[in-house]
């Protein structure tokens, strides 16, 4: 705006006023980019929204060949008890059939092959796919599908086609026991 | 660029294009740049543009808290607990705003002192002084309800006392209280429609800051001297001024972080960290110290002690209490018609050898009225707040008319220019 102000010196160079100009405003700059940034922090996950983040879920309640839905982090989760069939299906699948290239022995615990945990968001835009029940549409690959946008997920719950991008993220978590898992 | 008045053209062609379609950079350039503002302003003037600062600062700490605030009378204090203990930054951003609560209105009451020595609230600013008067006004409203919102001791009985100077009005006093609460005491419903007025208040408040900006530039700022400027005596606002003001507000910072870092709750109350009860009082009822000169002026007309012969207005159907809120709000209202109860012609303190002496009697009475208002009110301290009250109305409405036609100003320059080139500085004011 101060176009309308002659500030440089005849021979063009640059004058005390330019680096006095220049000084100014990085202070500005960096003093508001300081103050800031307590405002735009404050609205990350607070101490107490991050405490809420462990969930224990009992696996042995979950039938075979079905899946249950958990909230961990105020979002579904998914956790599946896989028929022997089913693991053998996702195993064989060569990785170059793959999207997002991902074993499926990286996916589960091992010696508890049978279940998988995995989050329940669709990676596309977020939905919450079929295919826990076992009378749902799982989709051409027989893990989960999402009928919004019409991605199909394995029984690894690695995306197989549609638009989603990504395989349904697999959550930190531990077995405390035979039979409880603590997710987060 | 010396004036704003002429017409800005701008060397780039974005900001042409934008000028040519809404001329808002150039509207902000003639404000903000090139302001004729006297070239003699001192310090004194640094406070406006404090105030409009602190005014954002506020709304945006205030933006960001309300993110994390629960206005309900089962969960605002624990929300602001919360904000103070898992919030990120939480603690700063309250402290902040909290004390940014009282910073602000340690500027704007200098800014005010400043406008009453040098005469800032006389013709042609009228209207600039009463806008200015509004946004005293709406500031004290809305720091009155911010205050409630924690929904602490202090916050629900400083509630309590406050809506209930309403019912002093006879006849619809009692149902303009039950109106204001929303029900049949401070509860759920009050602390709702204060948090949404506290919300709602500083955009207003930012809509007569413009006003008062507009009617500002439109005779251009007053200054020291007090006489009426001619093009040769003013300088644009940047690079001058901001620079000015930037130091200022540097040293200004360099105050409020203090308290921000070092001593949060000194300006708070400690009762205000006992959730609410409706059951209990607080053994001493105290408003912030921004309000205390006022508080002061509402417990100092009993009738009693050198007051005694007020008695004659309870005839009239006026109480101790009417009395009490009437006075309250008549400190403020005086100010509005400030501009005509002052008869003289000079502005400037600095010219008015015996005007000079009373604006600092009247500053020291303000500082003992907010004595009086954080005082128990004993015998000694009343009859201290009843003299301190009068002289305070005695200074504006006696004082100031009569000074005006009694005083003999002193000689005042044509211009601030020729004395000094002339080398004449007797001319000029040591100040």
């Amino acid at each position: 705006m101060a176009d309308t102000t002659v500030r440089h010196d005849e021979s063009g160079g640059a004058t005390r006023r330019d680096v006095l100009d220049v000084v100014t405003w990085s202070a500005v700059a960096i003093g508001a980019g300081t103050m800031v940034w307590p405002l735009i922090s404050s609205m990350n996950p607070s101490a107490d929204v991050l405490a809420l983040s462990t969930t224990e879920v009992d696996v042995s309640q979950v039938p075979e060949g079905a899946g249950i839905t958990v909230m961990w982090r105020g979002r579904p989760t998914f956790v599946r008890h896989r028929t022997p069939a089913e693991i053998e299906e996702a195993r064989a699948v060569p990785l170059s059939a793959l999207k997002d290239p991902q074993t499926d022995e990286e996916r589960v615990k091992e010696g508890k092959d049978a279940y998988l945990i995995t989050g329940g968001n669709c990676t596309h835009l977020g939905c919450v796919p079929l295919g826990n029940k076992v009378t749902d549409d799982r989709g051409e690959f027989g893990g989960w599908f999402c009928p919004c946008h019409g991605s199909h997920y394995d029984t690894s719950g690695r995306i197989r086609k549609g638009p989603a991008p990504l395989n349904l993220p697999v959550p930190e978590y531990e077995f405390i026991s035979d039979t409880v898992a603590r997710i987060g | 660029m010396a004036t704003g008045s002429e017409q800005v053209v701008f060397k780039n062609k974005t900001a042409r294009w934008i000028e040519d379609r809404l001329p808002i950079l150039g509207f902000g350039y003639q404000h903000l740049v090139a302001y004729p503002a006297p070239r003699n302003l001192n310090y004194f003037w640094n406070f406006g543009a404090l105030a409009g600062i602190m005014l954002v600062l506020q709304i945006i700490t205030g933006i960001v808290l309300v993110m994390q605030y629960t206005p309900h009378t089962e969960m605002a204090f624990d929300s602001i607990e919360r904000i103070m203990r898992d919030v990120n930054y939480g603690w700063l951003l309250r402290y902040a705003h909290a004390n940014g609560a009282s910073m602000f209105f340690i500027v704007v009451y200098i800014h005010i002192f400043r406008g009453l020595y040098y005469g800032s609230y006389k013709a042609p600013r009228e209207l600039l002084w009463m806008l200015g008067v509004v946004i005293l006004l709406l500031m004290m409203a809305t720091a009155f309800m911010g205050y409630v919102l924690p929904w602490g001791q202090m916050s629900f009985w400083g509630a309590q006392v406050i809506t209930s100077l309403f019912s002093a009005f006879p006849l619809v006093g009692d149902p303009i209280v039950t109106w204001l609460w929303g029900g049949f005491a401070v509860d759920n419903p009050t602390l709702n429609r204060f948090f949404s007025l506290h919300y709602l208040l500083p955009f207003v408040i930012v809509g007569v800051v413009f006003l008062h900006l507009i009617a500002l530039h439109t005779h251009g700022s007053n200054n020291p001297v007090g006489i009426d400027l001619t093009k040769k005596d003013k300088i644009p606002f940047h690079p001058y001024y901001t620079v000015k003001d930037l130091f200022g507000l540097a040293v200004f910072l360099l105050f409020f972080s203090y308290f921000v870092f070092f001593g949060p709750n000194i300006l708070g109350h400690p009762d205000n960290y006992i959730q609410a009860d409706p059951l209990v009082t607080p053994a001493h009822i105290v408003p912030e110290w921004y309000f205390l000169p006022f508080y002061a002026i509402l417990r100092s007309t009993v009738y009693d002690s050198i007051f005694t012969p007020l008695i004659v207005f309870s005839y009239l159907g006026i109480t101790e209490k009417l009395m009490g809120v009437l006075a309250m709000f008549g400190s403020i209202a005086v100010l509005l018609v400030l501009p005509w109860l002052d008869t003289s012609r000079v502005r400037s303190a600095n010219y008015r050898p015996i005007y000079r002496w009373v604006f600092w009697l009247l500053v020291i009475d303000a500082v003992v009225l907010t004595w009086v208002g954080g005082e128990v009110p004993t015998e000694t301290v009343v009859l201290i707040g009843q003299l301190a009250t009068l002289y305070y109305f005695v200074h504006f409405l006696v004082i100031m008319p009569l000074l005006g036609r009694l005083e003999r100003p002193r000689p005042l320059p044509d211009s601030l220019g020729r004395p000094v080139l002339s080398h004449g500085a007797s001319a000029q004011p040591a100040e």
